[in-house]
């Protein structure tokens, strides 16, 4: 047998290797998490970070969140209208609109807007603070880099992922007013009245719950992502893309999760 | 003041620092020199807590910092200022913030007080009139300059350099010099500083140490250093390709 044959033990040495690794970066992430959670509910507390967060993750994205979010309910609009009007059931259009928003779209789409918009951009200046020993010159003034970086980011998406959703969802149902009610003629009274018989406050606290889980999980991958960069440019490249992926997928899984569970 | 034991550190397998023995006495310059990749970077975030040791000790004014963490370890550290390779300036802030983010997070300094002791740093290092700006709107010399400020805003009893004069033309470097022993002068500070700028550092250094193959093997004033008899050290002095340092 040739000595560079891969040997059955190799292999093995390699998986273990993977999982140790695996169960490794799981450690460190649930860790940063725990971390940032115990200096988020201890002081001292740094609103001044906070202010600047929720003007870069929510303020930043209103453009961004009113765009999408209007041509998403008009898209719904054109092809809900479209598809009642094969059962001659165009009056649930309001609700139909509404519900899709309010429990789904509203909270996923918001989410995924945000995270590449401002998700992307925390992760770089996180990144670029590391790789030119920012965080170190913090960590070295005796001040903790979570608290300043970490804590606000969180805390920021906490607050501003529910009122980008609102925003959305709102904008979302005027984008399908829009077209169902001012181009393809239904009556305004349908529109809202329906809407009002058919979406509870249930549906309502379905999407805040998810929006308000989309803005930890976004701000906990984007700022685990960059605090932990590898080196140079190519490590921040690298570390965006990470958390952009890591953030859409969870976001798409998470969401199904919640869907199945809350009712 | 610092006494560090035995220092040993590896990275994946590869030994960086193999029993560094050094000793910083209060209020002197120390400048550690050695070839570029050679463990001083290393060294240093051990000094400032960054990194964590395998093996040997690091003691601060008679504290075991080695294995300290949390808000003891921030008690060191609060006497520490720090200049890093590249500055480390906070992109964010204008100068005049940089300088008074650790007076504003690590004091209940009143503004007014603050303001004016940031100028008076300003004027020290040459930067008057500069607080305005941004870190990247001026160049690398004063960058270092702020930098410097920065570190010793607060008047810190320990300042570490980490390479400060890298990438500078000979005339800056000799100003950045001239600006630390002036520092130096006026405050009293211990310095340690991590440097290959031969041989413009034996003008301010108070001792020389040399790290070579993850040791420190000569610790001496500027005139014992530059006359050692050891080959790795006048090789080095010399900048000549040929003798016992092999290139990384």
């Amino acid at each position: 047998m040739r000595a560079s044959a891969i040997q059955p033990l190799d292999l093995v040495a390699v998986v273990g290797r993977v999982a140790l690794s695996l169960v490794e970066a799981l450690g460190r992430f649930g860790t940063f998490f725990a971390r940032a959670v115990g200096y988020t509910v201890t002081p001292p507390f740094k609103t001044r970070q906070l202010w600047g967060r929720i003007h870069f993750i929510g303020y930043n994205s209103l453009i961004i969140i009113v765009l999408t979010g209007a041509f998403t309910g008009m898209v719904l609009g054109l092809q809900v209208f479209i598809t009642l009007s094969r059962f001659g059931s165009e009056a649930f259009l309001g609700p139909a609109v509404a519900l899709s928003l309010i429990r789904e779209l509203g909270p996923v789409l918001a989410a995924l807007m945000v995270t590449g918009r401002a998700g992307s951009a925390l992760t770089a200046e996180i990144g670029i603070m590391r790789i030119s020993e920012q965080i170190d010159a913090l960590t070295v003034m005796a001040l903790n880099p979570l608290r300043y970086l970490v804590v606000p980011s969180i805390v920021a998406g906490i607050i501003t992922f529910p009122l980008m959703t609102a925003i959305f969802d709102t904008v979302g149902i005027f984008g399908g007013y829009l077209v169902g009610v001012r181009l393809l003629g239904l009556s305004q009274g349908t529109y809202f009245g329906e809407m009002k018989t058919f979406v509870d406050m249930q549906d309502i606290m379905t999407g805040v719950w998810k929006s308000l889980s989309f803005g930890v999980l976004v701000t906990w991958v984007c700022t685990y992502k960059g605090y932990y960069v590898g080196h140079g440019a190519e490590g921040v490249a690298r570390a965006t893309t990470q958390a952009v992926v890591l953030c859409s997928v969870l976001i798409l899984v998470w969401d199904y999760f919640m869907g199945s569970v809350l009712p | 003041m610092i006494r560090v034991e035995n220092l040993r550190k590896s990275f994946a397998g590869q030994p960086v620092l193999k029993g560094v023995n050094l000793d910083v006495a209060r209020g002197e310059i120390m400048i550690v020199i050695g070839q570029s990749g050679g463990g001083k970077t290393v060294l240093l975030k051990h000094l400032l807590g960054l990194l964590r040791a395998d093996a040997g000790r690091i003691v601060v004014d008679g504290v075991d910092i080695t294995d300290l963490r949390g808000g003891a370890l921030d008690a060191v550290r609060s006497r520490y200022g720090v200049v890093f390779q590249g500055g480390a300036l906070f992109d964010s802030m204008s100068v005049f913030d940089n300088i008074a983010f650790p007076l504003r997070e690590r004091t209940s300094l009143p503004g007014g007080e603050i303001a004016e002791r940031v100028h008076a740093k300003l004027e020290q290092v040459g930067l008057a009139g500069m607080g305005g700006k941004n870190p990247a709107e001026i160049s690398g010399g004063m960058r270092k300059r702020v930098a410097i400020a920065r570190a010793l805003v607060t008047e810190p009893e320990i300042v570490f350099f980490d390479e400060p004069t890298t990438g500078l033309d000979p005339v800056l470097v000799n100003t950045i010099h001239g600006l630390i022993v002036d520092l130096h002068a006026k405050f009293n500070f211990t310095a340690v500083m991590v440097s290959h700028e031969i041989p413009e550092i034996f003008r301010i250094a108070r001792r020389v140490a040399m790290l070579y193959d993850g040791r420190i093997v000569e610790t001496g004033p500027p005139d014992a250093i530059q006359t050692s008899p050891n080959p790795v050290i006048q090789q080095f002095i010399r900048g000549d390709p040929e003798g016992p340092i092999h290139l990384r």
